[in-house]
């Protein structure tokens, strides 16, 4: 991932130190002064957001990441970009919560990634990487996403994709979308008039409203482009389960055996989970019987599911928080439970 | 109070109240950001405080911060741009409650920019509540028999205190409530800045500033607060100054 932004142009890393991502400050400490970038070790999570605040205002692509507890201090600076309108990268981690929690893999802070997380009506665009190819892929394409829309990105993984090791080609960067001139950069007025980046909105009095209106049409805008979705044997599927991440990935080679054993089980796999793929989660509820949702949190993702579907279909549910995963035979056996 | 016309400052009536601080430190700040000629490759950050719109006077990029955030936007920004003047312009509550990690470490980092930080002992924009730097036995909406009566600790004096940090240039406290201490003011923000200028690292102006309205007083008396109890209690002078880093 780190190297995945490097290609991509970030030239701004700030961090704090949080098990399970320690990897990525360190391997960014080494990496970004070679490519005449600035890491900064940050005194807390506050601070590093704040300065990606500052890093994006100067138009440089930037990045910072964190695991859950270090993501709850930066709702902060994470709203005030959103509300300016700034791009970044940020990277989640996940481990299990809620408090200090523990330092396993979790998908407990979904409704933290996609439903605001801080205050104000603000979104992200919020990507959920399975393997670590896809984990590199994303992340070079989140910064072309954020440039485009001005809007913070954020990289949901978890606490096994943040550790484990897996063969991946760093292929170069290739810009996937056309960036706009960055007209809003903050480097001296000379020249110019001068700009302000500002996220008070007092007057005339309709000044927030508008400036919200404004944001819920860039949040159409990107719910209409951007819904990516893996879907994985779904075409003759009576029961399809739905999983983002690490546990999509589980869940796949729980749907091989089921498979090898009669039963007809496919995947569909958000990558974007926000914005939502409704449109494809309701392509699959018209020929499926059940859905069975899998994710390491006590239910959060569920909500979006039967939210796409409009609850047309029956919706299992396993899962549990507090940092568990889960494992191939235990969806197996929840797959023959539902079945019937 | 009305500006005079001068290229870094807009031509406009500010929101200040009357015998209010803020008006006087920007137009010192505006001054010496034009003598230096620097207005065009200047970035400044506005606080979440009473000089939070300081952009509608200021005739420079301008970045608004979270509540006490500017040290670390004001690092980012300098750090990518180290030809650029970056300065952060912070309420006592702004620099020494909330930001209070955030002015330490970018001191200790010895961050190359300037801080521009309004000591007028009372939360300003809020309404008057007990700042960090409020004096002992003065009285808040948050301690009105006096702080000191509620185990609020003593007023926090930041130049003492960032005095003992290595990584720090300058550091002087100054007065805007006698012509005299005003034109000593002028000359420590030019001297932070030209420190900046010139690279020597992270430079810090302490400003006694007056906030007749939240101490329930007139703008003279604000002015005879701050040079009777403000500068006892807040000696002026300077506490910290290095060749570089
Ligand atoms: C996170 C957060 N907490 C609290 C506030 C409310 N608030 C606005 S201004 C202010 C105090 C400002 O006082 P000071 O920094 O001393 O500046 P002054 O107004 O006196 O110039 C506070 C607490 C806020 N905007 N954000
Ligand atoms: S409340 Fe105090 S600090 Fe704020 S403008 Fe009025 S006098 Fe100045």
């Amino acid at each position: 991932m780190s190297e995945a932004a490097i290609q991509a142009g970030c030239r701004f890393f700030a961090g704090y130190p949080i098990t399970p991502q320690n990897e990525v400050p360190e391997y960014m400490s080494r990496r970004m002064p070679e490519v005449g970038g600035v890491f900064v070790q940050a005194e807390s999570e506050l601070a590093a957001i704040s300065m990606i605040f500052g890093a994006s205002a100067t138009g440089t692509r930037c990045m910072t990441s964190s695991s859950s507890p270090g993501i709850s201090l930066k709702q902060e600076g994470i709203s005030y970009i959103a509300a300016g309108e700034l791009p970044c990268v940020i990277a989640n981690m996940q481990r299990g919560g809620p408090g200090l929690g523990n330092i396993r893999a979790s998908q407990a802070d979904y409704y933290q990634a996609v439903k605001g997380g801080g205050h104000g009506d603000y979104r992200l665009i919020v990507l959920a990487p399975a393997t670590l190819p896809e984990l590199y892929k994303l992340t070079q394409n989140a910064f072309d996403y954020a440039d485009y829309y001005r809007i913070p990105v954020m990289i949901l993984g978890d606490g096994i994709l943040a550790q484990m090791a897996e063969p991946v080609e760093l292929t170069p960067y290739k810009p996937i979308l056309k960036i706009p001139k960055k007209d809003y950069i903050l480097d001296g007025c000379q020249g110019r008039e001068p700009r302000v980046i500002k996220t008070l909105m007092l007057n005339p009095t309709d000044a927030l409203v508008t400036h919200n209106i404004n944001m819920q049409k860039k949040h159409e805008k990107i719910t209409a482009d951007l819904q990516l979705v893996e879907n994985y044997m779904t075409e003759d599927a009576e029961v399809v389960i739905a999983a983002y991440g690490m546990t999509a990935r589980v869940a796949k080679g729980a749907i091989q055996i089921a498979r090898d054993k009669g039963l007809k089980v496919g995947l569909i796999r958000p990558i974007t989970v926000w914005p939502f793929p409704d449109k494809a989660m309701m392509e699959v509820a018209k020929t499926v019987r059940k859905f069975l949702v899998v994710e390491m949190s006590n239910g959060q993702f569920i909500d979006d599911v039967k939210l796409a579907i409009q609850c047309s279909k029956p919706v299992e549910f396993q899962g549990i928080g507090g940092g568990w995963y889960p494992s191939v035979e235990g969806i197996l056996e929840k797959i023959e439970e539902i079945y019937k | 109070m009305e500006f005079c016309r001068k290229e870094t400052q807009k031509d406009v009536r500010t929101h200040y109240c009357p015998g209010c601080g803020h008006g006087i430190a920007h137009r010192l700040v505006a001054e010496v950001l034009e003598e230096l000629d620097v207005r065009g490759k200047t970035i400044g950050t506005a606080p979440v405080g009473c000089a939070v719109l300081l952009y509608n006077y200021f005739n420079c990029d301008i970045i608004e911060c979270a509540h006490g955030r500017s040290p670390a936007v004001a690092t980012a920004i300098k750090r990518i741009q180290p030809d650029k003047v970056v300065f952060t312009y912070q309420g006592d509550g702004d620099l020494a409650a909330i930001g209070m990690g955030e002015t330490i470490h970018a001191a200790n980092r010895g961050e190359d920019i300037t801080v521009i930080f309004i000591n007028n002992a009372i939360y300003g924009m809020t309404g008057g509540q007990m700042a960090p730097t409020t004096l002992l036995g003065q009285s808040s909406t948050t301690s009105e028999a006096g702080r000191g009566n509620n185990q609020e600790g003593p007023p926090i004096k930041v130049c003492e205190l960032l005095s003992n940090l290595d990584g720090v240039t300058y550091l002087e406290r100054v007065a805007v409530s006698t012509a005299r201490d005003t034109i000593k003011a002028k000359k420590a923000i030019k001297r932070a800045f030209l420190n900046q200028i010139e690279g020597r690292g992270f430079s810090l102006v302490e400003v006694l500033s007056m906030c007749p309205t939240d101490w329930k007083l007139t703008p003279v008396q604000g002015l005879d607060f701050v040079n009777t109890e403000m500068k006892t209690v807040f000696p002026l002078g300077i506490f910290k100054e290095k060749d570089g880093r």
